[in-house]
Order: structure tokens, then C-alpha cells, then sequence
């Protein structure tokens, strides 16, 4: 199920004990997952390239393995406007401790959504849904499924958030594209019923959801130790 | 493994008897199967002699008829032994009482048995258990039958990881008229789990709802149990306990952290259509409901009652569980309104709840089931009869038991439990009615009708 790219990158990242965002979105994408435009820049002309061949404005992130949680830690730059101010932003992210190189990428809009996976001891995969962004320890609006799930599993759990409203069109807004929302969490499910115990849990926060499309802003895969 | 001789025995051997202690587990085992089920017993211990008149079998070999069923009462090291005797002389199945092993560290001796069991096809329940409890045909509980309490034999399942809460259990569903098929303590859970008997009652006929009290599964176990609840076509109720959760773990995802051990229980179970009961009050309300009507329904409740109050409190109840109260037509209320007592019909409130007044008579609540049997706008009828009512007289129950069997609209009541309600209550009870003696409890009845289909 897995292919070999993926296998590789698995097998390279277990000494870090996670997956780093760039090798964890191509992960996803080679799943049928969206992730936005990016690069791993590992100097400054390939993120000034990154930038002039695909427009500002750009986000910049740290890529280093001694760094998990970047905004935490002023990790990650958004609304990068023009080449004076990447190339400040690359200096001060490629500076960090194990840094190897700075993520370029284009911006996404949308409601921030979570998207997440573990391997539960007694369920084995499970996937979570709901809202994301930084506080999605503080809402705690989440459901729960036990992978593998269907298009109906996710309209069920979207149901069940206490956010849903906001997902079909609240105070005149345009709904997000449930098909889009479908079809990433199906492959999702794929994901991890094939992953299945190489990872511990996959964090997808936050997505963004739109009227348009469903990108994966960030992503995380955390593996056992 | 084939489960028939073990839970339906026709002859058992006890082995492990005391030649001395009468209150010894295994002769408490040997001495209320003799007296009071129709199974052939034997007794068994290496000194032989007697014990209460019969004979005292030295070896299990020695007994001249096929043994279906053995109880195994010996110390936990003997305990090896006395299987591969059970396995050469053919025996259908072992319950193990004995305990001293996972329990206390001694996986090494446990899983030696589990072994020998899958070599030889030969299915134990245990061990550190009490065994099978089957209404009417064997009892392997170590209870004296005068210090507990059994429930009628019915079409319910119960399946415990604690002995003690199995027998809280069926005095509680003595209590409340839920009658058992049969109840299972399974201990240690060594070789038949949760998931075997989840799949071994499947597909038994006298069986038709599975309740089941857990501690936890093992890795992957819960998995195993929820595809096995998807094949069943039985309703089933689990309680679960270990709720809390774990603190102070350090997790480095969202997800891990979101994804807590009862949060991951909990859905699961709602997204395979497993009822989960938070309470020991909630097990049995539940199983009452589904013991009676193992069908789903959507969950529009229509409400009918002698009393205002009452019906205000269910209206919250059935928010609170996720159930619909809605208001009802013009048409059915005006209809409604034609068939009841001219004395009633000025006074009594139709939205619903329909209330239908202190002054209601017996015919006035079975005008009311019929109207609502009747009607696609509720599929379920929550009845609060309250005796006192001078109206009404103790046939109501019956009375409205038979608007169930003729529409078929499943209904639950909320009867206040007074000694002299009973022949009311049982008018219900013995016509298939379930009746909770809580108002929320009646409430929890009609919530386990409501939930997803696999």
C-alpha cells in the first residue's frame, strides 16, 4: 500500500522521532492529499526563486528536527510581501538549532479545520475532525471514528461538531466544499490504515477549508519511539 | 471453538470439592446444581469418598458418562494439570473458579493454559471467575442461591469482566423485570473474551440483546469487538469503566491529546450503533428498552400524561438524551381532542406532551396511545401513568400494553414502584411493556431505541 517514497522518508525521520513538515507533506501528497505550492529552501536564491515563480506574498517556516511546535517558538512567518523581507525571514528561521533549510510556500484562506490520526492501543487508526488553529485544545470541538471511514462517516462527524454551522454557510457566508472535506478524509483514512503502526499520530492543523478546496496548512506525523 | 457443551451442559464434573468445608466455592458449585437443575453433577477430589451421599469421584476418568462441563476449583499450580486430564477425557468445555494468575502477575502459568486450550480446540471461561449462569439449566456461581437474587429466564445476555457487578446486575434486573438468557463471568478473560461470546451470541437463538460490563479491551481488542458488533444484528449495551483519564501523560500531538482513551471509547461505540451505559441505572434501563423492542427508531417522542409536571421534566430528559418532542399537527390534536372524555377534552393539553389531566380516565390514556400509534409524527410513546390519578384503575397497563400489539408502536412507561401498583406495573412487564420506576429512567429507555445502524 505504501510506496517506496514514503517508506523512505519514514525510515529516515525515526531518529528524529517525527516526520518534518515538508517530508510529512509530501507524504500527503503523493496520498492524494492537497498541500499547498513549497519548497524546501536551503538557501536564499531557492526561496527567492520559490517566491518570484510562484508570487507573493509567501509563508516562510523553520525546518528543524529540535522543533515541533514552531509557532511557539516565532517559527513561522506569514504575509511575506516582498524579497527584502524573505530574505530577512530566511536569515533569522535558517538560524535555528538543526535547521535544515526554510519552507516556502503559498498562503491558503479558509475556516481552520483539524485533522488528525492515531493509533489507538485498543482501536487501532482512528481519525479526528474538527476546529482547528492554535486553540484546538481549548474548544475541544472534536470527533472521533474508527478508521477505515466513508464520505457518510464524515458528514456524520461534521454534523456532530458544535461548530457546524459555521461549515454550511453561517450569517451569509458561502458553506465550505463538503466534497472536497469527503475526499480528503477518505484518503486520510487510507493514509493511516496503511501506515497503521509505523506512526503514532498525525496531526493535519490546520487545514483549510473554503468554498473552493481543502489545503493542509500544516502537518505533523509523530513516530513511536 | 464450539461453545455448546460448555454454556449448555447436559452432565458437569466438579473438581477441586472439600471433603470437609461445605462453604468451599466448588461444593456450594456441586450442592445447587444437584438440588435444583436437571444436569447430571459429579463430584470430584483424588481422597474420593463421600460427599452429601454420592459418591466423590478420585479421578475425572473414573466418571462412567461423558462429561460436558467441568468446574475447576483447584489451586492455581494444579490447575494445569486438571485441564489436560478434562482435555483426554473429552470434556466439552472448563470453567476455571481458580484464581492466582494474570491477576496477581502469573501470566507465565495463564498463558500456559491458554496454549494447551488452542492446541487441544477445548474452550475455558476464566480463569478468577464466576462462571455461567443459565436460568434453568446451570448454575456455576459460588453463591449460596439463598444470598443472591436471579432474574426470570429471558432473551437477554449478560457478559461481565467482574463477578460482582454481574451479580449486582441480575438482582438489578430482577428488579426490573429483565429476564436473562444467560449471564457469563469471564474473569481473566484468558481465551473466551468479550469478542468470542459477542460472536457465540450472535447467533444464539435464545438471545436477542447483548449487554456487556468491560473494564477493557486488550490491543487491538476494541477493534476486534466493534467488527464483531457490525456482523451482529442484536442490539447491544456496553458499560465500560476506567473513565477517567489519564493524567499527567505527556502527549506531543493534538490528536493524541484530544483522542483520550474515553473520547475514543465513547464514539466508537455511537459510530457502530453500540449503546454505551455511563451507569449501573443506565445498563438496566437500557436493556429493559432492548429486550423488548430490539428495532431502532428516530427518535421523535410523543409524551402522555396525568400530570404537567411530569411531562415538563420528561421534556428535559429526552433534550438532555437527544431525543425530539415535537409539537403535534392541528389534525392529530383536534382528533385527538374528538376521542377523549367530554370531561377531559376542555381541559387537557394536546401539543404534547398530552396531558390529559387528573380527571383522565383509562380510556382517555388508550384513546391518546391509539391516536399517537397511529401517526408517523412521533415513533415512540413515553406514557407517565401515575396511579394515584382517581381516574384510573389498575387495568391500564394491560389496556395499554394492547395498543403496542396492535399498532406496534413501540412505547415505555414511567409507573411510580409502590407495592400496590404491581398488578398495573406487571400489566406492562408481562406484555412485553418496559416500565421504569424513574422518569428519566423511562426516558433512558426510549434513547437506547435511537442509535446507528452498522
Amino acid at each position: 500500500m505504501l510506496n517506496a517514497e514514503i517508506l523512505e522518508i519514514l525510515s529516515k525521520s525515526r531518529r528524529f522521532g517525527w516526520v518534518l513538515e515538508p517530508d510529512a507533506k509530501r507524504i500527503l501528497s503523493l496520498s492524494g492529499i492537497t498541500v499547498p505550492p513549497f519548497t524546501l529552501a536551503k538557501t536564499i536564491e531557492e526561496a527567492l526563486k520559490f517566491a518570484e515563480e510562484n508570487g507573493y506574498p509567501v509563508v516562510s517556516k523553520v525546518v528543524s528536527p529540535e522543533v515541533v511546535h514552531k509557532t511557539e517558538v516565532k517559527g513561522v512567518v506569514l504575509g511575506i510581501h516582498d524579497k527584502a523581507a524573505l530574505a530577512e525571514t530566511f536569515h533569522r528561521l535558517n538560524s535555528f538549532d538543526g535547521a535544515r533549510g526554510v519552507l516556502v510556500e503559498k498562503p491558503v484562506q479558509g475556516i481552520e479545520m483539524i485533522i488528525g490520526a492515531k493509533i489507538d492501543f485498543q482501536f487501532g487508526p482512528v481519525i479526528l475532525m474538527g476546529m482547528g488553529g492554535t486553540g484546538v485544545e481549548i474548544y475541544k470541538d472534536t470527533a472521533l471514528r474508527m478508521a477505515p471511514i466513508t464520505p457518510e462517516d464524515v458528514l456524520s462527524m461534521l454534523t456532530g461538531l458544535k461548530a457546524h454551522r459555521l461549515f454550511t454557510g453561517y450569517r451569509g457566508a458561502e458553506p465550505i466544499n463538503q466534497d472536497a472535506l469527503c475526499r480528503m478524509l477518505v484518503s486520510f483514512s487510507h493514509l493511516i490504515m496503511a501506515l497503521d503502526e509505523t506512526v503514532s499520530s498525525i496531526d493535519l492543523n490546520p487545514v483549510f477549508c473554503s468554498p473552493e478546496s481543502c489545503v493542509v496548512g500544516d502537518a505533523r506525523i509523530m513516530l513511536p519511539s | 471453538m464450539n461453545y455448546k457443551r460448555l454454556l449448555q451442559p447436559e452432565s458437569m464434573a466438579v473438581i477441586g470439592v472439600s471433603l470437609h468445608n461445605n462453604r468451599h466455592p466448588a461444593n456450594i458449585v456441586y450442592r445447587k446444581n444437584r438440588l435444583r437443575y436437571h444436569l447430571k453433577v459429579f463430584a470430584v477430589n483424588p481422597k474420593g469418598g463421600k460427599l452429601q451421599g454420592a459418591r466423590v469421584y478420585e479421578r475425572l476418568g473414573d466418571i462412567p458418562e461423558r462429561v460436558d462441563l467441568a468446574i475447576i476449583a483447584v489451586r492455581a499450580d494444579l490447575v494445569p494439570d486438571t485441564m489436560a486430564q478434562c482435555i483426554s477425557a473429552d470434556v466439552g468445555g472448563a470453567v476455571i473458579i481458580s484464581g492466582g494468575f494474570a491477576e496477581v502477575g502469573q501470566t507465565i502459568l495463564q498463558d500456559q493454559l491458554v496454549e494447551m486450550a488452542l492446541a487441544a480446540d477445548f474452550p475455558f471461561i476464566g480463569p478468577n471467575c464466576l462462571g455461567v449462569f443459565s436460568p434453568g439449566h446451570v448454575d456455576t456461581f459460588f453463591l449460596p442461591p439463598e444470598r443472591t437474587v436471579q432474574p426470570e429466564p429471558g432473551n437477554v445476555a449478560l457478559v461481565s469482566q467482574s463477578g460482582g457487578v454481574l451479580v449486582d446486575q441480575m438482582i438489578n434486573f430482577a428488579d426490573g423485570g429483565v429476564g436473562l438468557s444467560v449471564g457469563i463471568s469471564i474473569g481473566n478473560k484468558a481465551l473466551v473474551d468479550e469478542v468470542a461470546l459477542l460472536e457465540y451470541l450472535s447467533t444464539d437463538p435464545g438471545t436477542e440483546a447483548i449487554a456487556f460490563y468491560l473494564e477493557g479491551f486488550k490491543k487491538n481488542g476494541g477493534r476486534a469487538f466493534m467488527n464483531a458488533a457490525c456482523r451482529c444484528q442484536k442490539p447491544i449495551v456496553v458499560l465500560k469503566s476506567g473513565k477517567s483519564p489519564e493524567g499527567g501523560r505527556a502527549v506531543s500531538s493534538h490528536t493524541a491529546s484530544l483522542a483520550g482513551d474515553y473520547a475514543v471509547f465513547s464514539q466508537v461505540m455511537a459510530q457502530f450503533g453500540v449503546i454505551e451505559a455511563r451507569t449501573q441505572f443506565e445498563l438496566v434501563s437500557f436493556c429493559e428498552a432492548i429486550s423488548c423492542y430490539q428495532d431502532t427508531i428516530n427518535g421523535n417522542i410523543g409524551i402522555i400524561t396525568g400530570s404537567g409536571g411530569h411531562g415538563a421534566l420528561t421534556v428535559d430528559f429526552c433534550a438532555s438524551h437527544g431525543l425530539k418532542v415535537p409539537l403535534l399537527s392541528q389534525g392529530l390534536q383536534s382528533e385527538l381532542t374528538k376521542r377523549l372524555s367530554p370531561s377531559v377534552q376542555t381541559i387537557a393539553a394536546t401539543g404534547n406532551p398530552i396531558d390529559l389531566t387528573g380527571s383522565a380516565v383509562d380510556d382517555d390514556f388508550v384513546a391518546a396511545a391509539d391516536c399517537l400509534s397511529q401517526s408517523p409524527e412521533v415513533d415512540c410513546l413515553v406514557l407517565l401513568v401515575l396511579p394515584y390519578s382517581p381516574g384510573t384503575t389498575s387495568d391500564l397497563g394491560a389496556r395499554l400494553s394492547e395498543v403496542y400489539h396492535r399498532e406496534g408502536k413501540p412505547m415505555v412507561a414511567y409507573v411510580p414502584n409502590l407495592e400496590r401498583y404491581r398488578m398495573l406495573i406487571e400489566g406492562f412487564e408481562l406484555n412485553h411493556i418496559p416500565v421504569s420506576p424513574a422518569i428519566e429512567g423511562a426516558v433512558l429507555m426510549a434513547s437506547a431505541m435511537r442509535r446507528e445502524s452498522c
